[in-house]
């Protein structure tokens, strides 16, 4: 694998008995890249994810993983990369404070690491009144940024977000894209899904998975271009009418 | 002729540990009959709440509410009888088949699938291939149209759906709402809530709504008329730089990311395409592609939050 490939797949399959979730998909991440995920329900995209964070486990095919072999060092690959989605992201019963410090000594922060952490986090965005406040009085829009921060709290090569921005205001949607942003700017690769089509035009590049497969995957431009559509809401829509298979 | 829905000064609070939150702040609205009207925000802007209070499964703190002329508190049992309710998780029962559950929903109402078959058919008949199936076997799709069959079955005169299409992909979005056009020339009235700003266009009228207001009530096109400064797109190499350089300008009030051009609001209201062209001059970025837009209702959604 080149140095600045974050992720490289290839002919990756997962079968779950006659079913075929992914089907020989092929491509690869560049480091510090916005990768943007999409396909329609049931294309098989979180499979996929899965089996690159290393909680399923391929049929057969290649994949390396933040320089990590997915079927041999697949716990090397769960402490390089960081995760969070629209369902599952800090524990509501916990403070902000706690949050951070179980996931810090989940990734093997040290205690001072954790408190500086801590402290650069809350000053960033601005929770210094709600720090010891439990997860769950924060507005929505405030957990997702928050829950962001912490999946990077390791500094990992590779973040994956699925669905991050579900259900949250346009102000704060727009916001946490300016996190992103920020965070492939110092060289974190960004994998990312989402259902919103003005956030695939965010994207660096964008693969479509219709039915298992990954039927188209370039820049929003060159997408655009090819399919000959005004905007990627277009382009998602001319390739996902074709999909035979429901969710 | 009485409206369909009527709500006044509604007043709803929670207490989530110690924290109090108001869900609903003294709201107030009315929608027509055979509407299609729209409850727009996001998350926790008090939606589901509302559709709870009207559906007469949870009582107001404050205020009145009235849906097809009854009150949904003294009348609750009239307003179960004529309201069909899609909440936003799927609600059937796993354990029974699809067409267990639609005779178990017909029985509850004293009707039968044959009565009303007219009303269901167009949804129904994409499901029926799979009419044997456990419900919690269905796709996501499958398992929607299920649920609208569920919510039609007795004939009701205003049907609630609660974020039918969150999660749901831009395709089956598009179709879902083919289908609720279909039922609004049946005459049943429809209020229907979506964080999609995109999908209030396909509303008669629409209510923006944030932290348990309602921010505005109008047309899709009244909405976007109402948005008061010229708007403007551009694009450039580097999105990125270009709009923290815009916001960086003392001339700039806004600057949003939209798809693949930034949206960017200046703060003298009066610009001209020259003038605006010599503001773009000032960033580092070159060749600025602008030019004057109509706004969008999430750019008014936004306009209305800065507030």
């Amino acid at each position: 694998m080149m140095a600045d490939t974050a992720i490289s797949v290839k002919q990756l399959t997962k079968r779950f008995g006659a079913f075929t979730a992914v089907n020989e998909i092929t491509f690869d991440v560049k480091r510090g890249e916005i990768f943007g995920f999409l396909g329609a329900n049931g294309a098989g995209k979180t499979t996929a994810i899965r089996m690159l964070c290393g909680l399923s486990f391929p049929t057969s095919g290649e994949a390396t993983v933040a320089g990590y072999d997915l079927f041999r060092d697949a716990e090397k690959i769960k402490k390089s990369i960081g995760y969070m989605s629209q369902k599952f992201s800090l524990y509501e019963d916990l403070t902000i404070r706690e949050n951070i410090r179980f996931y810090g000594g989940i990734y093997g922060l040290s205690d001072k690491e954790i408190k500086s952490k801590t402290d650069s986090m809350v000053q960033q965005l601005h929770l210094q009144e709600q720090v010891d406040k439990l997860v769950k009085s924060l507005p929505l829009g405030w957990k997702q940024k928050l829950s962001f921060s912490v999946a990077m709290l390791h500094q990992p090569k590779i973040v994956f977000l699925d669905e991050p921005t579900g259900g949250v205001d346009p102000i704060t949607r727009r916001e946490f894209w300016t996190m992103i942003y920020e965070a492939a700017g110092t060289g974190t690769t960004v994998f990312v899904t989402t259902h919103y089509m003005d956030e695939a035009e965010y994207c660096d590049r964008v693969s479509i998975m219709v039915d298992g497969k990954i039927d188209a995957l370039d820049t929003p431009m060159e997408l655009k271009r090819k399919f000959n559509a005004p905007s990627m809401e277009e382009v998602f829509v001319q390739l996902a009418r074709k999909a035979k298979r429901g969710e | 002729m009485d409206a369909a829905v009527k709500v006044n000064d509604v007043y709803k609070s929670f207490t989530n540990g110690k924290v109090e939150v108001k869900a609903l702040q003294e709201i107030s609205f009315e929608v027509n009959r055979g509407e299609v009207f729209g409850l727009i925000g996001p998350d926790g802007a008090g939606k589901t709440t509302l559709f709870r209070i009207l559906t007469t499964l949870m009582i107001a703190n404050k205020g009145d509410a009235w849906v097809d002329g009854f009150h949904v508190v003294k009348d609750y049992e009239k307003i179960r009888n004529r309201v069909g309710y899609m909440p936003g998780r799927f609600s059937l029962y796993q354990d029974l088949t699809v067409e267990e559950n639609l005779s178990f929903f017909a029985t509850l109402f004293n009707t039968t699938l044959e009565e009303n078959y007219d009303l269901v058919k167009s949804i129904y008949q994409q499901i029926e291939p799979f009419k044997k199936r456990r419900a919690g076997a269905l796709s996501g799709g499958m398992k929607q149209k299920l649920a609208l069959s569920c919510a039609l079955i007795h004939r009701p005169s205003v049907l609630f759906l609660d974020e039918p299409t969150t999660g749901v992909d831009a395709v089956s979005r598009k179709e879902f709402w083919e289908l609720l056009r279909q039922l609004q020339v049946r005459g049943i009235t429809i209020i229907v809530s979506t964080p999609y700003m995109d999908e209030a266009s396909l509303c008669d009228r629409v209510a923006l709504m944030q932290e348990g207001k309602i921010m505005k009530i109008d047309s899709p096109k009244g909405i976007i008329e109402g948005f008061a400064k010229p708007l403007w797109a551009v694009r450039s190499a580097n999105m990125y730089r270009l709009m923290i350089d815009l916001r960086a300008l003392k001339e700039v009030d806004t600057c949003y990311p939209f798809g693949q051009y930034h949206h960017v609001v200046f703060k003298n209201a009066g610009e001209t395409l020259e003038h605006a062209k010599q503001v773009m001059a000032m960033v580092s970025e070159v060749n600025v592609e602008i030019r004057r837009i109509p706004a969008t209702i999430e750019d008014c959604f936004m306009a209305l939050m800065r507030r």
